[in-house]
């Protein structure tokens, strides 16, 4: 288990890069505490998988170091890291019974027959594993392979950390909810670090402690799961978590507040500086309708079952917001209303004012 | 107009398709449901004559199709993973089936043009598709299909592969580019919200049979059955063997709620109760809230949304709610389950009757 830092990292694909854009990842500074959940979240090219070769020494940064425990590693391969990798596909030999499995990467470091066989029982255990131990690989089911490849990296005493990349993409979602709750559970009973890096916001918001949001090589927000929620620090990640994610609306700004199509909207923040382009976030969960505010017109309304989505436009653009069976939608004009602690103004995509530097 | 009479896919000693029938209306948007494996792929493929089926037939606009081959008849299809002509332009991937079909080239533009700025790709109608992201390159694929005018178009998890938040941008749009159209549109997917967001309507399916046909949301509401609410819910619904004594429902001596006043002619004996994740909060909520008392084995918290896995009575529960609620796991908790909202299925697991009904949608 380990302590990883990332210091003054950057990497780029071109042998000399010259300009910006020739990072893929820009320079990042982190740290991730021994035994803590974390998950890298982006869109495809965002530069986690690259982050994430480079932790388990498939990649060498071009710039700054890796270090485990205070020591760098930036030029260690990857099998001499002890790191443990669970890839989107499940990776098994089908012809090894799940009993056999588990006990390669022992049996590949030579450790005593009578410690694999105790420490592969611990394991499959954890891992709900035991009834099919003597069964072959092949007959599992794909979230049962999905979980020997994840025991396989459980069962070393030796690793540094477990990464997943994507591990339940290929899974279908009735048994996606098992495994993730698995996951979890497993998170919280080893405290072992681990690293998930995903698309899917709710995988990355409940399995980890700490996301860190990326967007175009670049670390947009690290934070709590509330936090991403409740305050996210640019439009992108407004907009990338929550389902649907955040509104966001060109304003004005007169006197330090927002005015979004002549009226003058209520935000938590303030705006202290000029901004070429100037906006107002608020997620459709504090967006409702109400007698009197923005006047907007009801585009479309579809039953998500817990709750209706209703997608209005207003003379700012579009707004979406979450109505349950007991509101009452009206057919043509509505009002909308922002809840004020849940509103914010945003300059140039990032959090305006004060606020923003607590 | 789809009809499928009695249709029967066996390979071998196999049934993939057990004899269905099913008819899909002129302009409608269908939904077929289920988890892998569950027979979508093979239905679309009868339908779409790229599979003959062993027996029954397949019916289109009141002509028999069944043998007819997929080139011989006016349908398109869109697989999960993206299928462009690589070394093509976007414009000409989108023009190749006027193409065929001998259309005027300025006829193609305009229909090339018109189909490109609804799927939003104008912009790169010079590029390859290699140079798009997944998003872009599945939006060229549905404007291919799309560009000649199909009588039937299926869309086989067309979604699947793509990014959460692409994913749920042409959710949102697929609706709208189908609404002008009439022709039948069929759309397989593993994901209940998804059938949800798009309405229509439902086919719920499960080992190689249709188990529930009918508007989505009354298929989501008022399914047929337990195995149909099972499919048409996630996280998967929440289940326990009641008794009906009198004018109570008895989940056990501690957990029990009058029946209401709609069902109080059901016989008394053994039921099964059903109640989605949504309604079980850790709050006091809904209209008739009853404590469960469980033991939490793990609790999500997402930021915004609480899932809590809990055992309760023998059963495993989960209860999904808005706000954070941290639970420790094998902490004593009480959960409460907002029973209005519960589906009755009798001893034959068939939907007895609702609590609430509801108009379907």
């Amino acid at each position: 288990m380990a302590r990883i830092t990332l210091s003054k990292l950057r990497h780029s694909y071109f042998p000399v890069p010259y300009k910006e854009e020739h990072w893929a990842l820009k320079q990042l500074d982190l740290e991730w505490e021994d035994g803590g959940a974390y998950a890298l979240l982006g869109p495809s090219g965002c530069g986690k998988t690259t982050l994430l070769n480079i932790i388990s020494g498939l990649l060498v940064p071009t710039e700054g170091q890796i270090l485990f425990d205070g020591k760098d590693v930036s030029h260690l391969p990857p099998e001499k890291r002890q790191i443990a990798q669970v890839f989107q596909f499940p990776v098994v030999y089908d012809t090894m019974t799940v009993r056999d499995n588990l006990a390669f990467p022992l049996r590949n470091r030579r450790v005593p027959e009578a410690e694999i066989a105790e420490r592969v029982r611990e394991i499959a255990e954890m891992t709900d594993l035991t009834p099919t131990l003597g069964n072959r690989a092949s007959h599992l089911t794909a979230d049962g392979k999905q979980k020997i490849s994840l025991g396989r990296g459980l069962v070393r005493t030796d690793v540094n950390a477990i990464l997943f990349d994507e591990p339940l993409t290929v899974i279908d979602p009735h048994l996606k909810f098992r495994l993730r709750a698995k996951l979890k559970e497993l998170q919280q009973r080893i405290a072992l670090t681990m690293i998930y890096v995903t698309h899917d916001q709710t995988e990355a918001l409940t399995f980890a402690d700490r996301v860190v949001v990326m967007n175009m090589g670049e670390v947009v927000q690290i934070g709590t799961p509330s936090d991403l929620f409740d305050r996210p620090h640019h439009t992108f990640v407004g907009h990338f978590i929550g389902s649907p994610g955040m509104n966001v609306l060109p304003c004005a700004i007169d006197n330090g507040k927002a005015v979004v199509a002549g009226h003058v909207i209520e935000t938590a923040n303030r705006i202290s500086k000029d901004a070429a382009l100037t906006e107002v976030g608020v997620r459709p969960e504090f967006v409702s309708l109400a007698s009197q505010g923005l006047e907007a017109r009801i585009v479309r309304v579809s039953d998500a079952g817990r709750f209706r989505i209703v997608s209005t436009e207003c003379a700012a653009g579009p707004v979406k917001l979450l109505a349950g069976d007991d509101i009452e939608i009206p057919a043509d004009g509505a009002r909308l209303r922002f809840d004020p602690a849940n509103t914010r103004i945003y300059a140039d995509g990032w959090l305006a004012g004060s606020e923003a530097d607590r | 107009m789809l009809e499928l009479k009695s249709v029967e896919k066996t390979v071998g000693i196999e049934t993939h398709i057990h004899p269905t029938d099913l008819t899909l209306e002129p302009g409608s948007f269908n939904i077929l449901l289920g988890t892998t494996l569950a027979g979508k792929t093979t239905l679309m493929q009868l339908m779409a004559g790229l599979e003959r089926p062993t027996s029954g037939e397949v019916w289109f606009n009141g002509k028999n199709v069944t043998g007819v081959a997929v080139q011989k008849r006016n349908v398109s299809i869109v697989y999960q993973q993206f299928i462009n002509y690589p070394n093509m332009t976007v414009y000409e991937n989108i023009a190749s089936p006027l193409r065929v079909a001998r259309m005027s080239g300025q006829e193609i533009e305009k229909r090339v043009g018109g189909l490109a700025e609804m799927l939003r790709i104008s912009s790169m109608l010079d590029r390859r598709p290699s140079e798009l992201s997944g998003g872009q390159q599945q939006r060229c694929a549905i404007a291919r299909a799309l560009a000649k005018e199909s009588e039937m178009i299926l869309l086989d998890e067309p979604l699947a592969n793509l990014d959460f938040k692409l994913r749920e941008e042409l959710r949102d749009e697929l609706p709208r580019i189908f609404q002008e159209r009439d022709c039948v549109v069929v759309y397989a997917t593993t994901e209940p919200t998804e059938a949800l967001l798009f309405g229509g309507k439902t086919a719920a399916m499960h080992h190689g049979r249709v188990i529930d046909f009918g508007p989505t949301g009354q298929a989501y509401r008022q399914p047929v059955n337990l195995l149909a609410a099972k499919v048409f819910s996630e996280p998967p619904i929440n289940t326990a063997s009641i008794t009906k004594k009198g004018a109570r429902f008895v989940l056990n001596d501690k957990v029990h709620w009058p029946v209401p006043d709609r069902l109080k002619s059901l016989r008394d004996g053994a039921y099964t109760m059903g109640i989605r994740p949504h309604h079980v909060s850790p709050l006091k909520v809904g209209e008739t809230p009853v404590a469960v008392e469980g033991i939490v084995h793990i609790a999500e918290l997402s930021g915004s949304e609480s899932m809590i896995h809990f055992d309760a009575y023998g059963d495993s529960w989960v209860s999904l709610s808005h706000g954070v609620h941290p639970f420790d796991a094998g902490a004593k908790a009480t959960l409460y389950a907002d029973v209005s909202r519960c589906l009755y299925f009798d001893e034959d697991e068939r939907l007895v009757a609702v609590s609430e009904q509801r108009e379907a949608v």
